[in-house]
Order: structure tokens, then sequence, then C-alpha cells
């Protein structure tokens, strides 16, 4: 196997065993994402920092000090600061900055021995689905390049299927994890909102965003969830309650874990090959021994509405920072301020987010409040209420992730068509629950379908036991696109 | 509910954007798509049901003042547009 082949787990006890250092990795993951330039999956990289910090864990490793991540080469989606290495948010408006502070998840991958690599490519400012909304650079499906990755995550999804670091960082707002993981055949949590500090994240929507890994398989997922997780006093909604140790229930296998198939879900339009797939995983599972009802999620069909208004509102706020004037683009021109922060505004944001920024002023402003982000707060707490009621009936809320396969680049323009996409996880972010996508087969045409799995607050450890189980039943692990 | 580019004009305002004559015509029409979606909503019947604003049960996260090491003036500076020793520099007002 190749060394870029690895997943976490492997390249750690290889480390260990001492017959490789993470050196050696960290420049076959280079050579590998210089081999594989076509998939176009990262904005910056920092070979230089990189190698740097791989000879410290080498040198932990040689001492005998090794942290869990020490030595393993990790990518981090351009979303979240690393101090030092420019930062961008896929935006003209932040092409030059250079953080003075890390993310805290960032630190805390650092101090769990992980070697940052570069930073992955991301719809601007996490508004997308198809990571097209980026001038900085698209990326390409691994398995087929004509495709989309997905997004908003589109670059750490494609930078891992196409083994060009063994893990990778994402944020997830209404999908932006899952959705990619499940275009590009690999794994992608969402935790439950709280988890992971978002401190140092590029805000979109706070009361939806939150930080996930994406990798190879479960048992990686869980590994990069226990260096990630845990209370920040730095973010005012981190969770206080203790993270557990992710991997501990994963050899459990599915007995005794009530799978719920929410109906709902299957009468959103579904591709037949979606349809297909999911069902045959779902099949399978049913044999090995699961028990598998059907549950309702009534007001599922609603999520989308709720959330074009409840993210625009909270982002038309967060957005209001980038004004020209402590960092990013300013232009030149203007004489006056208000002049100066509507043209920086104006040139440096892009289209998605100049339209997201006017719905939510809309949504948020006098006379329309009531109508638009009042209403859609109490569909929230409806859609909230509609889990409450169907987690009491099972542990694990399993369906596809999104309607289609990915679709061709550049073939859907019409922003409304796009939005529908995420119909299947937006519900999650709107419940904070913890959610997540894992490779379950392949379309006709050859692309990657994905399984979501859903559990209660803080049910992690049910959600990754059912991924691992339905894991090992499927077998994809490991199957790889051809690049 | 339809809105006018007039309305459009005014919400950029608002947010300090400045659109050209084709965006307000596009966006128009692509923000009048996405408010007719929306109304799906109101087939809802929400009387009596209490806004949620956010996901989670954590509710005055209190910490102690403590006085922390923060940014020196120097990197809090070093990002922008323009500055001079000791602080940002902005076009004037009026």
């Amino acid at each position: 196997m190749d060394i870029h082949n690895q997943t976490i787990a492997q390249l750690a006890e290889n480390l260990a065993a001492g017959g490789l250092s993470s050196r050696q990795a960290t420049e076959a993951v280079f050579a590998r994402i210089e081999a594989t330039g076509q998939v176009n999956a990262f904005i910056t990289l920092d070979r230089e920092g990189a190698l740097a910090a791989a000879d410290e864990a080498d040198r932990r490793l040689a001492a005998g000090d090794a942290p869990p991540l020490c030595g393993v080469p990790i990518a981090v989606k351009d979303l979240l600061c690393t101090r030092g290495l420019r930062t961008t948010g896929g935006s003209r408006i932040l092409e030059n900055f250079v953080p003075p502070y890390s993310a805290t998840v960032v630190e805390k991958l650092r101090q769990a021995g992980a070697v940052i690599i570069g930073k992955t490519t991301m719809d601007e400012f996490a508004m997308g689905s198809s990571n097209e909304h980026c001038h900085l650079a698209v990326p390409r499906n691994p398995w087929n390049l004509d495709y989309t990755c997905g997004g908003s995550s589109g670059g750490s999804a494609a930078a891992v299927a196409a083994d060009q670091c063994m893990a990778a960082l994402g944020t997830d707002t209404g999908g932006s994890i899952r959705q990619p993981a499940s275009n590009c055949g690999v794994v992608g949590v969402k935790p439950t909102y709280g988890r992971v500090s978002r401190y140092g994240v590029l805000a979109f929507a706070s009361s939806l965003d939150q930080v996930g890994p994406v990798t190879k398989d479960v048992r990686d997922a869980a590994l990069m969830l226990n260096a990630m997780c845990g209370h920040d006093p730095r973010d005012s909604t981190s969770l206080r309650e203790p993270a557990p140790d992710f991997t501990a229930e994963l050899g459990r296998g599915l007995s005794g874990l009530r799978l719920g198939l929410p109906r709902e879900y299957f009468e959103v339009g579904l591709d037949e090959d979606v349809k297909t797939t999911v069902m045959a995983a779902i099949t399978r599972l049913e044999k090995a021994g699961a028990d598998i009802r059907e549950i309702s999620l009534p007001r599922t069909e609603y999520g989308v509405a709720a959330y074009y208004l409840i993210a625009p509102a909270e982002a038309s706020s967060n957005l209001s920072r980038y004004d020209g004037v402590r960092f990013g683009y300013r232009d030149r021109q203007a004489r006056e301020l208000l002049e100066m922060y509507q043209r920086s505004r104006s040139q440096g944001f892009g289209r998605e987010v100049k339209r997201r920024i006017i719905i939510g002023t809309y949504a948020l402003s006098s006379g329309y409040y009531d109508a638009y982000y009042r209403k859609a707060s109490q569909v929230r707490a409806l859609i909230i209420d509609d889990y409450r009621r169907a987690l009491e009936q099972c542990d694990v809320i399993i369906s596809p992730v999104t309607p289609t396969p990915a679709w061709p680049l550049g073939t859907k323009s019409d922003p409304l068509s796009m939005y529908l996409t995420d119909i299947l996880t937006i519900p999650t972010n709107l419940s904070g629950l913890p959610g997540m996508s894992l490779p379950c087969g392949f379309s006709a045409a050859g692309l990657p379908v994905g399984l979501q799995l859903q559990a209660a607050h803080c049910r992690e450890d049910l959600m990754l036991r059912a991924a691992a189980a339905a894991e090992e039943q499927l077998a994809l692990a490991g199957k790889r696109p051809q690049l | 509910m339809q809105i006018g580019p007039e309305k459009v004009v005014e919400m950029a305002r608002l947010a300090r954007l400045e659109l050209e004559p084709e965006e307000v015509e596009a966006l128009t029409g692509e923000l009048n798509s996405i408010l007719e979606y929306v109304d799906k909503l109101q087939q809802l019947d929400t009387t009596g049901v209490e806004p949620v604003s956010h996901a989670l049960s954590v509710v005055n996260a209190f910490r102690e003042d403590e006085v922390a090491p923060s940014l020196s003036r120097e990197e809090a500076l070093a990002n922008a547009p323009e500055a001079n020793d000791e602080a940002f520099v902005v076009p004037k007002v009026f």
C-alpha cells in the first residue's frame, strides 16, 4: 500500500512502529497532490510549515511522547483561521488575509500532533452546494473530473477522496460536510452543535455552523473527533458536557440499536439511483440483523424554506464586519467612508454572497421580520419537535444524504434549484443534532452515493457505532477513484 | 409577496452594497423566486409556537473576568489595508 493511501489509524501505527517517518508521509502526500493536481482541492499549500511540523512530530515519536495524531498530514478548510497561513474563506474580500491567531480546533489538532498541510477550497464563506462559488479554485470530483464535488466543503472531500491527505476539517451549516462527503465517497461528520469550538471559524450562520471531520473511514472520524471536541471558554455556545472517547463503541455492532427510516425523506423526488443504492444498503443491514422501523419527520419539506431565511439573516449580520477597515479588501478610489464601505463590499463579495446578504437583510427588516424571520424560527421549533418524537422510537435515523448524486459542473445556475439539493441535510442543522455521511454504493454512472445517519443530541456514539457496523457490512472502505 | 427592483436597491443600501443595474435586475428575479418558495412556510399553523433562535440549551455562559494576553497592536494592525503606527486609517467621513 502506498503511503498516501493509508488511513489515520494505519499511518499512526506505522509511524509508531518506526519504519516510516512523518517527514516521509508528508512528502508522500505533497507528491500525491502534485500528481493529482487536476482535482484542484487546495487554495493554499504550506509545504515548508508542514515539513517543519513533521520533523517536530518525528522527534516526539522518537522520544516515545507521541499524541494520537502525531505526524499525520491533515488539510483544513479555508474557513478556519490558521495563524500565519493565509485564510481566504474562498472570497476575494479576504484574498490576502493572514490571521494573527488560529481557530481553537486547529490548535487542538496541532496539539494532537497533526501536520497541517494546507487550506482546501470551498464555496465563498461556505455559501453553496457545488464549490463553484469560489473564484480562487473550483475543485473537480475525483470519481469523474467533469462533475462537482459538492459543497461547500468540496475541497476537503475531494482531497480526502484523492488521498491527498489522511483527513480534513470541514464545516457544515446546512449539509456542507455531509453532501460533499456523499458526492466524493468519503466519511463526513457534523457533530452536535457546540461539540467543536467555533472560535476562529469565519462565521456564516452562527446558530447552525459546526466544524467536523472528513475521513477515509469511520474509525478515523472517531479519532479526529477525539482530538477536536471539548469545551472552549472562547466560544459561548461551546458545550460543557465532556466528550467521550468516540472510538469506544465502534465495535459493538447493530444488535440492540433501533434504526429509523423517515418516510418523508423518500418523498422528495429522489433520483432512482440514490433510492436504489440506499435501499440496497438498508436491506443489507436488515439481513445483518438490524432492527429497522419506519418513522416520520413530517415537517422535513419545510426545512429548506426556514433555512433560507434563518441562515441568510444570520449571515447578513455576520458579514457586516467585512468593511475594508481593519482587514480584507479595500477599494482605493473611494474618497469618503460610506463610499469605501460600499465599494469594498461590492467588489469583494461574489454574487451568491450578495444574494444571501440581501435576502437576510430583507427577512430581518422592519415590516417583514414577523412574516419571514419569526415565522422561520417557529417552523424551526416544529422541526426540532419532529426529531424529539422520532428519536423516542429509534436510536439512529438512516436515510439518503442528498436527492441526487453529484451533477456535472456548470449545470445548476438557478439558485433555488441549488438550495433544494440540501433538503435532507438542513433539518439536522436546524435541530443542532449530529449527522454524518457514509459511502453506501455507486450510481449507474459510477458516482458515489452516501447513507446519512443522524442521532439525538450528543449521541455521536450511537451514530458512529451504527456507521461502523454498516461500513463493515457494505465493505466499501478503501475503495478509491482511479486518478 | 413580490418585491420590485427599488426594494432590492433599498436592501442593498442597508447592507452597504452597491449594485450594478444588471445585478439589480437579476437579483429581483432570483429573490422573487426564492420568496415565492419560502412562502410555503405560511401553510404551517404556528399559532402559539415559541420561535427558536438557537438549537442549544446553554444560557448565560459566564466566565471570570480575568485579564489575559491579547494581540499586540502590531499584530492587530498587520492586516489593515491602511494604518499608521497606532491606528487604522480610513477615508474622511464626509
